[in-house]
């Protein structure tokens, strides 16, 4: 079936893959958004204990999108894998530091025992979602903006300055991409726990977050969105395969790609209606729904218009000719076809996944509950 | 490709820095790996028995290996980019076989684990019971195909099979998918490994219920707990010594070296006998062919076991540095001179190809799939990076004092493990207090034979992170060696405290026992 398939629509079709697989984790990194809001939600140790389990029940999730992503992207865009990893080798470690730590302390958290005390573990827990977020967003802006690296011509990576990667967070598009993912998640959090918690002060106190996390997020999106239109971008010959800069290259993809510039519009009026019912609606508790496919769909057409139409999605502003594309980047046409039958597991996964959430999630955390579960965190 | 700055610091840090993540991480995965069956059978034994006092026990080991579980995914996130941020030569130049198994991973096994985790933590009131004992049974087989997937990746880099190797992008392609999957060193070291597991998990559920019985606490709990570890671990130990017999057969076919290194063979002999117990001489004693101050040996088992043939040559590290004609071998000289001849190939061929002299690229790129080169040439890529002999002899006293003690203590444990069942079927276990108090000192000795295992794997193969293809010195990504030096002590330093944390929170647990376990149907 996928033998038949050009190499470059496998290309393609795993860009498309690779491309979900982020905008799944910009979604369920509400996790992350929600760790950051403990100390503002919550008023007491019961409620703190309902937001972090609440989130404990789903941090895996993100977790392991986070760990596909970044197998899936080695599978079949090596050469980004061995670059970005190897080059911009603080960035990826902070990021996988902010972590380690994250994975450990909902389980330590509240335990006897625990060597560190609670409050350390929360600490953890506002790291992760503090620079988990802010550095995984400036991670993906220099897919726009480019980065100081060069290959030789055994496609062995060499970066060019001392910071090795943590540069990226100097640049002001970068930084408003990450400062609107980490908004963004907070605010996917309050809806998260709007929907999932059924207690009337976190309800009212998440609204209250939802209002006071919009607004900066609106303020950082529409800036990186409305000043990626203006920007050169990293546009490749299809022939010759060499990399120019073109003005206007990212508005000129959404408009050469009409399906993409939907899906980006659907997208954000998505998230906008999910924020706007619940702040408007007295008892609305679906925003996270609508705000969720939203923010999968415009990651998804970020993602798109960064990889799609003849763009180079991983520049090299140090040298032109050294950036990624989709075409240079993957893997073999073998092995894209082998992992593509792979790939015809994911719809089951998902499924499994949302059947388990659905169980899961049908009776509301309650106060109540925080006393009778046995398993807490 | 290489520098002419020394390496050497960096790779030895890229390398500590590897081993040290790699070892935290492996001291809790076996854990996992074994006792999700074990709380997957109890679970069973609850719901066809309806008896609540086995969903107590179910929930009480559920309880300790969901403190394990968390560290074991703290420690295991770093891996999967490790080969990126330090290994990042590497990661280009197989990148197209090691990604694939590392994404399956992912998607089949991941996922399974952490989707059905939460339902067997959380599920319990929310669920049937049906459901919660098949997320159980998931959370196993996710746990231990996600070791299949990471050992099919480990399998290849030890013996590289369905791949060629593409000099327009430099790097090794695959060409076979089932050959990486179904390699025999892929299926035997994916069989002892879980295996492994399972014997450390039943040592570990043997030797916490023997404490208990010890203080008289939660006495049926431990005995139920005794009986079903120690046939499991039986089982599970006999496993283990034969697919250890396996991995031992497959690593005399295809890492000669990591054999000699194991059994501190310098000199090969035909009817070579078996070390059960030795201690070496110092390294120049050795290479003049006398390894052994002390030693006790088989007669004639070592060239049986790796080879089916008592008689069989069973060749030494100086049948490898040297050369041995009379067996066919080649020396590393000689590979070093081979594996130069195919790195000029593939460097006149980029340079042809940048001259834009076509004519001559393509025959120099044809060259790449010519058998005669592949087999005398290509095979020895790896050799070409370095001219010192020595480079190419792993640590012989790491590796052999490792597997050594890693085998001596797994027939140790299958003794425990029929001991143990045996005085649980008389009904016994209460009164054997001698038994009963070495049990719990069992458990760190069952970290240390898997501990020991990880060394001679790894170390064994030295200086090889793809067998004959990349050495450590052309895999590195080039680093200052202070940035990894830093994430050395930053991971160490976390690893310990967190480590720390965890037993701290265990050893709590386990003496709370069952008390917070609702236990009601």
């Amino acid at each position: 079936m996928f033998e038949s398939l050009s190499h470059l629509v496998l290309q393609q079709y795993w860009w498309i893959i690779v491309s979900l697989l982020g905008s799944l984790l910009v979604f369920l990194m509400f996790v992350q958004g929600g760790q950051t809001l403990l100390g503002s939600i919550a008023r007491d140790q019961t409620e703190r204990s309902m937001l972090v389990n609440a989130l404990g029940r789903k941090w895996e999730f993100t977790f392991t999108t986070l760990v596909t992503f970044g197998g899936a992207f080695f599978a079949s865009f090596p050469l980004f894998y061995s670059s970005s990893f190897g080059g911009a080798y603080w960035v990826w470690t902070l990021i996988l530091f902010a972590f380690i730590i994250q994975a450990v302390s909902y389980e330590f958290r509240t335990k006897a025992g625990n060597f560190l005390g609670q409050k350390t573990y929360e600490a953890f827990l506002f790291v992760n979602g503090l620079l988990g977020t802010i550095l995984i967003g400036t991670a993906v802006g220099t897919f726009f903006t480019g980065s100081s690296f060069s290959l030789n011509n055994m496609n062995q990576v060499s970066w060019e300055g001392p910071a090795r990667g943590l540069e990226a967070a100097l640049n002001v598009q970068n930084l408003a991409l990450g400062l609107a993912v980490f908004f963004l998640a907070r605010v996917l959090a309050t809806l998260y726990f709007i929907n999932t918690i059924d207690d009337a002060n976190i309800f009212a106190r998440s609204k209250k977050q939802l209002l006071i996390n919009s607004v900066p997020f609106l303020v950082f999106f529409l800036f990186f969105l409305i000043r990626l239109m203006f920007l050169n971008g990293f546009a490749y010959n299809p022939d010759t395969k060499l990399v120019v800069l073109e003005k206007f290259k990212y508005l000129h993809n959404f408009l050469e790609m009409p399906l993409v510039l939907v899906m980006l519009l659907i997208g954000v009026v998505g998230v906008l209606y999910g924020i706007g019912s619940s702040l408007l609606k007295s008892r609305y508790t679906s925003g996270i729904w609508f705000a969720g496919a939203g923010t999968v769909l415009t990651v998804l057409s970020l993602f798109l218009i960064a990889g799609f139409n003849h763009t180079a999605f991983y520049p090299s502003s140090f040298d032109l000719q050294s950036s990624l594309t989709i075409e240079n980047a993957s893997s073999s046409k073998f092995t894209l076809t082998a992992m593509s039958y792979v790939s015809l597991m994911v719809p089951f996964v998902l499924a499994y996944i949302w059947y388990a959430w659905w169980l899961m999630n049908k009776k509301k955390i309650t106060r109540e509950e925080m006393t009778t579960e046995e398993h807490l965190y | 490709m290489l520098a002419s700055i020394d390496l050497t610091p960096l790779v030895d840090w890229s390398r500590a820095q590897f081993a040290l993540t790699a070892m935290y991480h492996w001291l809790f995965v076996p854990l996992t790996l074994g006792i999700t069956w074990i709380i997957a059978m109890m679970e069973t034994i609850y719901v066809k028995t309806g008896d609540p006092e086995w969903k107590k026990l179910t929930k009480f080991w559920m309880k300790l290996f969901g403190i394990n579980f968390a560290i074991g995914v703290a420690t295991g996130i770093i891996m999967e980019f490790e080969f990126g941020t330090n290994w990042s030569n590497y990661s280009w130049f197989v990148g197209d076989i090691f990604g694939a198994p590392l994404a399956i991973e992912g998607i089949m096994a991941f996922f399974m684990e952490s989707t059905f985790i939460a339902v067997m933590f959380f599920g319990w009131n929310k669920v049937s019971k049906k459901f919660h004992l098949a997320s159980s049974w998931l959370v196993a087989i996710g746990a231990n195909l996600s070791a299949l997937w990471i050992l099919v990746a480990n399998a290849w880099m030890q013996n590289p099979v369905g791949t060629s190797f593409n000099p327009e992008t430099a790097r090794n392609e695959m060409t076979n998918f089932w050959d990486v999957l179904f390699s025999p060193v892929a299926v035997n070291k994916f069989l002892h490994t879980i295996t492994s597991g399972m014997v450390l998990a039943s040592i570990f559920v043997i030797g916490v219920s023997a404490w208990f019985l010890l203080r008289k606490k939660e006495s049926r709990m431990a005995m139920r707990s005794i009986t079903v570890a120690s046939v499991f671990g039986l089982l599970a130990s006999v496993s283990l010594a034969l697919t250890g017999d396996g991995s031992a057969k497959q690593i005399a076919e295809v890492q000669p070296m990591k054999l000699s290194a194991m059994e501190g063979l310098y000199n090969g002999k035909t009817e070579a006998g078996l070390v059960a117990f030795g201690i070496l001489n110092g390294k120049e004693k050795r290479e003049a062919g006398d390894a052994f101050a002390l030693k006790i040996e088989m007669p004639k088992l070592l060239s049986w076991m790796a080879y089916g043939d008592p008689k069989h040559f069973v060749a030494g590290v100086n049948d490898f540095t040297k050369g041995n004609a009379s067996q066919g071998i080649m020396s590393i000289p000689e590979k070093v001179k081979n594996g130069k001849i195919a790195r000029q190939t593939l460097t006149d061929f980029k340079n042809a190809k940048a001259a834009g002299n076509l004519v001559r690229a393509d025959s120099l790129k044809a060259m790449f799939s010519d058998k005669a080169f592949i087999d005398g040439n290509f095979k020895y890529f790896g050799y070409s990076f370095e001219d010192d002999v020595n480079y190419y002899v792993p640590n012989v006293p790491l590796t052999f004092y490792s597997f050594h003690i890693m085998v001596i203590l797994g027939f140790g444990f299958m003794v425990f493990f029929a001991l143990f069942l045996f005085f649980s079927a008389r009904g016994e276990l209460p009164q054997r207090t001698f038994w009963l108090k070495l049990a719990p000192w069992i458990i760190p000795l069952a970290y240390v034979a898997s501990e020991a295992g990880w060394i001679v794997a790894e170390l064994g193969r030295q200086p090889w992170t793809i067998q004959d293809l990349l050495p450590t010195v052309a895999a590195v990504t080039k680093l200052d060696t202070g940035s990894v030096m830093v994430t050395f002590f930053l991971f160490a330093v976390t690893f310990t405290v967190l480590a720390i944390a965890e037993v701290n929170i265990m050893l709590k647990a386990i003496k709370n026992g069952t008390k917070n376990e609702g236990g009601t149907k």
